[in-house]
């Protein structure tokens, strides 16, 4: 079934190359992958195995070394550096293992920075902001600064940041990383129901357990990917609407399926 | 878009509120430097105001001849007793000034000559000036009450007198003076009017003329003589001095200079460079007065932008720490969408919010300063509002230079290396 939706970002060949003195660092070392709408993907392997690299090109803050990278119908490569701005402003949802908040703003601000970046400031991003906070379960935590949250509570608002600019897929590094077990799986579980309202994930991590709640993990070993695996005993906690989990019964999921 | 400055200068408020203490520290660098600004030439402004204000008092048409001691004489020895020492300008002097020099207007002479004035019971010890009726106009001084000296009290050596304010005030501190008398040696003078105070500008050359008393030059030459005795010290000296001052007016401005260049070789041919004459061009003061007026302001030109770019140099200081220090909101924001030209915006804003406050705040103590100084100290000083906006223009335009190099640096920094930042 995976075959039949359509393909949003292509790696062909893509190779990444660091310099380190004289010698060369073939961090992604031609790497062919596709990313279709609605996917939920685990990246894995050893460290330094380029999982990093592989997801700082997906998002399009760095360009490859070499080989193509196509996301939605633009060769990256070619692109100026204001083109991927505005790129990843409009196509790519992030979310870090550190939560990335900006500590001087309020969690409401915060929300809206991604679309500040493309002009739309004013009632529009505030009402997709409250809207968003209510759907990752952090009602009245809108004028708290991050400090005054838990990780957990930051990693929401993270989530819900990078859904502002409905993204066509959101990019998790060790999302879950810096988490006790208990709010990891309140994490993924959000993570599951937002892939089961249609939202593409892709995202790097260590632990098999985590990953199981993708469709596919893609391994990589110095730079190249070793192989690819379909997760038959696949973890998902999505249950289709109102459901038990840590997430609040989802109030914004009619908006969210809507899309 | 408006809204979105709004925004942009509100969340540079904001981060620069994250270090408050660096924020008012940097602050305070370009305020002193802004209100040194406004607050020195405010002085400068006041300071320079007066002394023009004091030398136009003196008419900027007008030439000023007055007699000196000349230095050698000073020293008299014990020989010179009986022989008065003799110097200054004469009577042919005078004359040969009105008949050379075309161009004046007027020409006027003064005698003056120290004396007690009584009345009733009040004493002053002032000069008396004999001089002509011309001397009014001169002098730029108006009458409050009475009359001025007229040509006919000079015919007739009558003994009529005009008051100065001051010593109108402190002869006749009740009554009105016209009509009274007021005795000067043996002599009466009938009061015939009082003058209106000169006020500051009164007696930068030659004596204040607000506490004079003013009797025709005639009355003067008649009643006092040409000599004087004075005893200083158990031993006393005569003077032998005809007048001591010639006032000249010229019709055109123009003129002055080239006959102040005149009368310079007619006091030197008739004096022999004796040195006892000295001649004030009061045009000449003011066009000096303006010359070294204009390198003040040059000087505190230099030293305000001396200030002000310390002032700079700290805030560039701060913000390349505030860029290092945000590296990881810079590659956050990057991720989110911003192009390089938003960071830089971001940054620049940042920078001009604070030097904006920053100098704002010393306006504010810039204008404050010249007050205190003046309650303080009763100088006169003036802040011109061209002084404020040069130094707020000037302040926000080193905050914003001194901004622009850390914002490019914040935005060319590599996302990928920026998120990575701790
Ligand atoms: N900026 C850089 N300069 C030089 N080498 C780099 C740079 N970034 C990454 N590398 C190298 O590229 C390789 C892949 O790094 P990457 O960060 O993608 O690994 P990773 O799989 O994310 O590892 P981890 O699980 O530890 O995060 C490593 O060998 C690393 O040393
Ligand atoms: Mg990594």
């Amino acid at each position: 079934m995976t075959e039949t939706r359509e393909v949003i970002a292509e790696f062909v060949g893509v190779e990444r190359h660091y310099e380190m003195g004289t010698t060369i660092v073939r961090a992604l070392d031609g790497v062919s992958v596709r990313i279709r709408r609605g996917e939920y993907i685990a990246i894995m392997g050893r460290s330094g195995s380029g999982k990093s690299t592989m997801l700082n090109l997906l998002g399009c803050l760095d360009r490859p070394t070499a080989g193509e990278y196509v996301l939605g119908g633009k060769r990256v490569s070619e692109l100026s550096d204001d083109e991927l701005s505005v790129l990843r402003g409009k196509t790519i949802g992030f979310i870090f293992q550190s939560f990335n908040l900006i500590p001087q703003l309020t969690v409401l601000e915060n929300l809206e920075v991604p679309l500040f970046y493309q002009g739309r400031v004013g009632a529009e991003s505030r009402r997709k902001a409250e809207q968003l906070a209510t759907r990752v379960g952090l009602d009245g935590r809108l004028d708290h600064k991050p400090m005054e949250l838990s990780g957990g509570q930051q990693q929401r608002v993270a989530i819900a940041r990078a859904l502002m600019n409905d993204p066509l897929f959101l990019l998790a590094d060790e999302a879950t990383g810096n988490l006790d077990s208990r709010t990891e799986a309140e994490i993924l579980s959000l993570l599951d129901e937002l892939h089961g309202e249609g939202v593409t994930v892709v995202m790097v991590t260590h632990n098999e357990r985590v990953a199981r709640h993708a469709e596919r993990t893609i391994w990589l070993r110095d730079g190249k990917v070793e192989r690819i695996v379909e997760n038959l005993d696949r973890v998902d906690t999505y249950t289709g609407g109102a459901h038990s989990g840590v997430a609040q019964p989802s109030v914004g999921a009619a908006g969210e399926e809507a899309r | 878009m408006i809204s979105e400055l709004m925004r942009i200068v509100r969340l540079g408020i904001k981060s620069l509120l994250l270090h408050k203490l660096r924020s008012f520290l940097t602050m305070l660098g370009l305020l002193f430097g802004v209100a040194a600004v406004i607050g020195m030439l405010a002085i400068g402004e006041g300071a320079s105001f007066e002394a023009l204000q004091r030398i136009k008092a003196l008419g900027s048409t007008n030439i000023i001849i007055r007699s000196q001691k000349p230095p050698q004489t000073q020293e008299s020895t014990s020989a010179d007793v009986f022989n008065a020492v003799s110097y200054g300008l004469t009577y042919r002097d005078a004359d040969r000034i009105a008949s050379v020099v075309r161009e004046a207007e007027l020409v006027v002479q003064v005698r003056e000559k120290p004396a007690e004035m009584r009345q009733g019971p009040y004493w002053v010890s002032s000069i008396v000036l004999g001089t002509e009726p011309e001397f009014l106009r001169v002098s730029n001084m108006r009458m409050r009450e009475g009359r001025w000296l007229t040509p006919t009290d000079l015919v007739r050596q009558k003994n009529v007198a005009v008051l100065g304010a001051t010593l109108a005030e402190t002869l006749f501190p009740l009554d009105d003076p016209l009509d009274q008398t007021v005795r000067v040696d043996a002599d009466r003078y009938r009061v015939v009017g009082v003058l209106d105070e000169l006020g500051r500008a009164s007696g930068s050359v030659g004596p204040p003329l607000d506490a004079c008393m003013f009797i025709p030059l005639t009355t003067s030459r008649a009643r006092f003589g040409d000599e004087t005795t004075t005893t200083s010290g158990g031993s006393f000296s005569r003077e032998r001095v005809e007048l001591h001052e010639i006032r000249v007016r010229l019709r055109e401005i123009d003129q002055v200079i080239p006959a102040a260049n005149v009368l310079r070789t007619l006091i030197d041919d008739a004096h022999r460079s004796q040195n006892d004459v000295v001649i004030t061009v009061p045009l000449e003061l003011l066009r000096e007065a303006e010359e070294s007026k204009r390198l003040w302001n040059f000087m505190l030109g230099c030293m305000a932008g001396i200030s002000l770019l310390v002032g700079g140099i700290g805030i560039m200081n701060v913000m390349l720490a505030t860029v290092t220090e945000r590296t990881r909101e810079i590659g956050i924001r990057r991720a989110l969408g911003a192009k390089k030209s938003h960071i830089v915006r971001q940054f620049v804003v940042e920078t001009g919010v604070l030097s904006a406050i920053g100098g704002l705040a010393g306006v504010g103590v810039g204008i404050g300063f010249p007050f205190l100084i003046e309650r303080l100290f009763g100088k006169p000083t003036i802040t011109l509002p061209e002084h404020v906006i040069l130094a707020f223009g000037i302040s926000a335009a080193v905050g914003v230079a001194f901004g622009i190099y850390p914002a490019w640096r914040a935005a060319n920094m590599d996302p990928v290396e920026a998120l990575r930042h701790e």
